[in-house]
């Protein structure tokens, strides 16, 4: 008997399928239940983890960093394009980001209405982080958020269902048309075949694609959450979606190894950041703005020409760099004069400090107290992290997606709002490219406009699509591969992870991390790299990839270990297609091509790739940029 | 080590058809050892030091020691977390403690309703707006490029 016969298999049959249990899908769950009720449709959403506390937020977030503040008159939607734009270096869809932006507001008032506690001032009105981050207390935001989620679900009865601990691996294709997702449980000997008018795929970014700084127990510590793995990225790319800016990866600049936010520093307390010598980079490297304009002269400056400034001073040896809260809380303190209210002052600002890592991340709150580091007596490190991809910050990758109907250029959408290139195939979240700068409520929200489109298409397609048994029992198959090589193979070897048969998902992990971070830019390369080291790495990447078919798994929790770096491995080829084909450098503290080093004004446009499913080629196109501002 | 697990205070959730940190950890790292009904984390590695498993316990049987690559030792955080607030305790390396408690939520537990008692605009599934619009935005209409 072979293992996955060992599987049941389980067959649900739903309307809208929603993949992931993060942001963007809790968005889209709420969104679509009321459409779908109304209709008498069904909604189904699944996520490998339980929804309380799965995704980026996982933890908690000390701030909501997309509320555009329409109602107060803060902000124009105009205003959050063009910064978006700015940052993104010119490359960024505009529909896209507006469609967002004109709704993120309402998604922020319902958060508040569900329990998230909000910043206020006297007034009652939200405490501003920067001009379009407001502050939170947000131990418990996911945990609030997937609540109401659930009981949007709930008020649908038999129509609404979700299903945790469900690790999804792949698309299930008729044609040229995605009717539903395959993948297993990974706490029952289960297999899962959901069929679905329609699927809207949230399922994050990916992380340990790069070799991470620390590799040791600290490997888990990346700043985005080392379980989304590319789950999005895999899906989209295996259905046939056209991807874009696969080649725009994030590149944090964080409180060194713990990874810790800077956002509250460098906004709220007005934090310098200088050099060992005591030097604002910002202020000594102006000159080379100039070298990047337009962008480099618009405030603020762009996330990436801020890292590039910083790692030129890196690389001058002018390190380490220091984040100077010591003199960020002085200064605060200095301009009050009663001492008793200068004190007062001062504790709130500590409180406020700490907070911001116990809601985001603790571990740095650990290492202040593991390295006795008072805020307010010592100067702390900040430096780049390694590359991670998520959209929905101020990374840009995912699918290209049809525009809003009332908005959208004519060459930015085929049907329906945010469907993918792939008919009833939506993304949402860091699954959509070319939006960026929606985090955590811009992605609840395009969850949202995704949802009530996924379920419009299911009304105006109402038919059930068939699937082929003998397809079904195929991804069966090759879903407990790594199962059925292991138990092949074991007797060969007195060690279970040395085996000349088979690759554990580990040293997989760690080789494509080696492959990426030496030949395709990671953080040992300071983020540069070039034709010949990209081609180099494709070679290597290739046998990776063909000996992705020998992963092996001795348990459930290590086949979901092989799919995750299954998934990985698609990730890091569009990517490397991607920076090959994009020759110039548009964003240099992210990515610097040594052989292209300028940004080039032929190269203002998105660049596009596709995998063909039939022929496993790779189409690599340009598409234009069509301003909206 | 990021989280570890206390044997004298764990008791596997009363053995309870799953404990409550399998339950809730993001990337599935926390297993019962059937054996010594102690919970465990199976890859430490892989630990995001998201706290979850330990906010959760019921017992507080889990912690945290800092990754031990790049933390001196000696540092701890620890979180006490009810319905509405979070208790940190921080103690750091010399000995030093400071404590500080936030807010988490607003409603109790479970109440979140779904629409805020906002109507929806249309019934329009070619609408532009979405459920409870425009009445949560607080504004008349959506706001044009
Ligand atoms: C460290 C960090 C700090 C941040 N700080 C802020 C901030 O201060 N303010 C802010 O507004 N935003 C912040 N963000 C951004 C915000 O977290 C993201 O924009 C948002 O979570 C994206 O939503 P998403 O739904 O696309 O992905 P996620 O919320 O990450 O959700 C992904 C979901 O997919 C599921 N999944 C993954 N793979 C699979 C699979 N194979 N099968 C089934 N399910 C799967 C996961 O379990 C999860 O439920 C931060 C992000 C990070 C990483
Ligand atoms: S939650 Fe606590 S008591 Fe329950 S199994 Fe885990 S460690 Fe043990
Ligand atoms: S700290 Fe987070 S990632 Fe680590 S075991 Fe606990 S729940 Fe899992």
């Amino acid at each position: 008997m072979n293992i996955y016969e060992n599987y049941e298999t389980v067959e649900v049959t739903t309307d809208l399928l929603i993949l992931g249990g993060g942001m963007a899908a809790c968005g889209a769950a709420f969104e679509a239940a009321y459409w779908a009720k109304k209709n008498n449709l069904k909604v189904t959403l699944v996520d490998k983890a339980s929804m309380d506390r799965s995704g980026a937020v996982a933890m908690g977030l000390s701030a909501i960093n997309m509320y555009v503040g329409l109602k107060e008159g803060k902000n124009t939607l105009k205003d959050y394009v063009d910064y978006v734009k700015n940052d993104l270096m010119g490359i960024v869809r505009d529909d896209l980001v507006a469609n967002i932006g004109r709704h993120v507001d309402s998604s922020v008032h319902l958060f508040e209405k569900w329990g998230l506690p909000i910043w206020k001032d006297e007034n009652e009105k939200y405490i501003n982080e920067g001009r379009w981050q407001i502050m939170i207390h947000g131990e418990s935001y996911k945990t609030i958020v997937a609540e109401a989620a659930k009981n949007a679900l709930k008020e649908m009865e038999d129509n609404g269902e979700y299903y945790e601990r469900v690790f999804i691996t792949d698309p299930i294709m008729e044609g040229d048309r995605c009717v539903g997702a395959v993948g297993f449980s990974v706490r029952e000997n289960k297999f899962y075949v959901f069929k679905a008018k329609s699927v809207l795929v949230a399922m994050g970014g990916a992380v340990h694609i790069f070799r991470p700084k620390s590799v040791g127990e600290g490997l888990g510590r990346s700043w985005y959450p080392p379980f989304n793995s590319g789950a999005s990225a895999y899906f989209t790319i295996k259905a046939g979606a056209e991807m874009t800016c696969q080649e725009v990866r994030f590149v944090p600049i964080r409180f060194k190894d713990a990874y810790g936010p800077v956002g509250a520093w460098f906004l709220l307390f007005q934090a310098r950041a200088t050099n060992a010598l005591g030097e604002e980079y910002m202020k000594t490297r102006a000159g080379e703005l100039e070298n990047w304009l337009p962008y480099g002269k618009n405030k603020p400056i762009p996330t990436s020409l801020r890292n590039h400034l910083m790692l030129l001073d890196e690389a001058e040896g002018k390190g380490p760099i220091y984040m100077r809260t010591d003199e960020a809380i002085k200064n605060f303190v200095a301009e009050i004069e009663d001492k008793k209210q200068a004190a007062r002052k001062l504790k709130e600002l500590e409180k406020e400090a700490w907070e911001d890592f116990l809601d985001m991340t603790i571990s740095q709150a650990l290492l202040w107290a593991s390295t006795d580091t008072m805020p307010e007596e010592k100067a702390s490190e900040i430096s780049p992290c390694e590359p991670y991809f998520i959209s929905s910050h101020s990374g840009a990758s995912g699918a290209w997606m049809s525009g809003p109907e009332d908005m959208a250029p004519d060459d930015y959408k085929w049907g329906y709002d945010n469907m993918t290139t792939v008919k009833g195939m939506f993304a949402a979240g860091d699954a959509s490219g070319a939006s960026s700068h929606k985090f955590s409520s811009g992605s609840f929200t395009e969850g949202r406009i995704a949802g009530k489109s996924a379920i419009r298409f299911c009304v105006e397609n109402p038919e059930m699509p068939e699937i082929s048994p003998e397809k079904i029992e195929e991804m069966k198959k090759t879903t407990f591969m790594p199962l059925e090589i292991f138990e092949t193979h074991k007797h060969y070897s007195n060690d279970p992870d040395v085996n000349p048969n088979f690759i554990k998902p580990k040293m997989f992990m760690f080789r494509l991390q080696k492959i990426m971070d030496e030949y395709a830019g990671g953080v040992s390369k300071s983020f540069k790299t070039s034709e010949s080291l990209l081609q180099k790495g494709m070679e290597y990447l290739k046998f990776l990839h063909e000996d992705s078919d020998k992963l092996a798994a001795q348990d459930l929790n290590e086949l979901m270990r092989c799919w995750e770096n299954r998934q990985r491995i698609w990730q890091a080829e569009s990517h490397i297609r991607t920076v090959m084909f994009r020759e110039e450098t548009r964003w240099p503290g992210y990515l610097f091509r040594t052989d292209f080093p300028e940004m080039k004004e032929d190269w203002k446009c998105f660049a596009n790739c596709k995998y063909n499913p039939e022929t496993g080629e790779w189409e690599m196109m340009k598409r234009e940029i069509i301003e909206l501002t | 080590m990021p989280s570890f697990v206390i044997p004298d205070k764990c008791d596997g959730c009363k053995a309870q058809d799953k404990t409550a940190c399998q339950y809730i950890c993001p990337n599935d790292l926390m297993v019962l050892d059937i054996k010594t009904n102690k919970a465990y984390n199976r890859a430490v590695d892989m630990c995001w030091e998201c706290y979850n498993c330990v906010k959760i316990c019921p017992t507080q049987a889990i912690e945290i020691r800092g990754y031990a690559d790049f933390m001196p030792l000696g540092g701890v955080v620890q979180p006490l977390r009810s319905t509405d607030s979070i208790m940190w305790s921080v103690k750091f390396r010399n000995g030093k403690l400071k404590r500080f408690k936030f807010p988490i939520r607003t409603t109790p537990e479970g109440s979140a309703v779904p629409d805020a008692g906002w109507g929806t605009g249309t019934d329009d599934l070619k609408s532009q707006l979405l459920r409870t619009e425009p009445e949560s935005l607080g504004t008349d209409n959506l706001q044009e490029l």
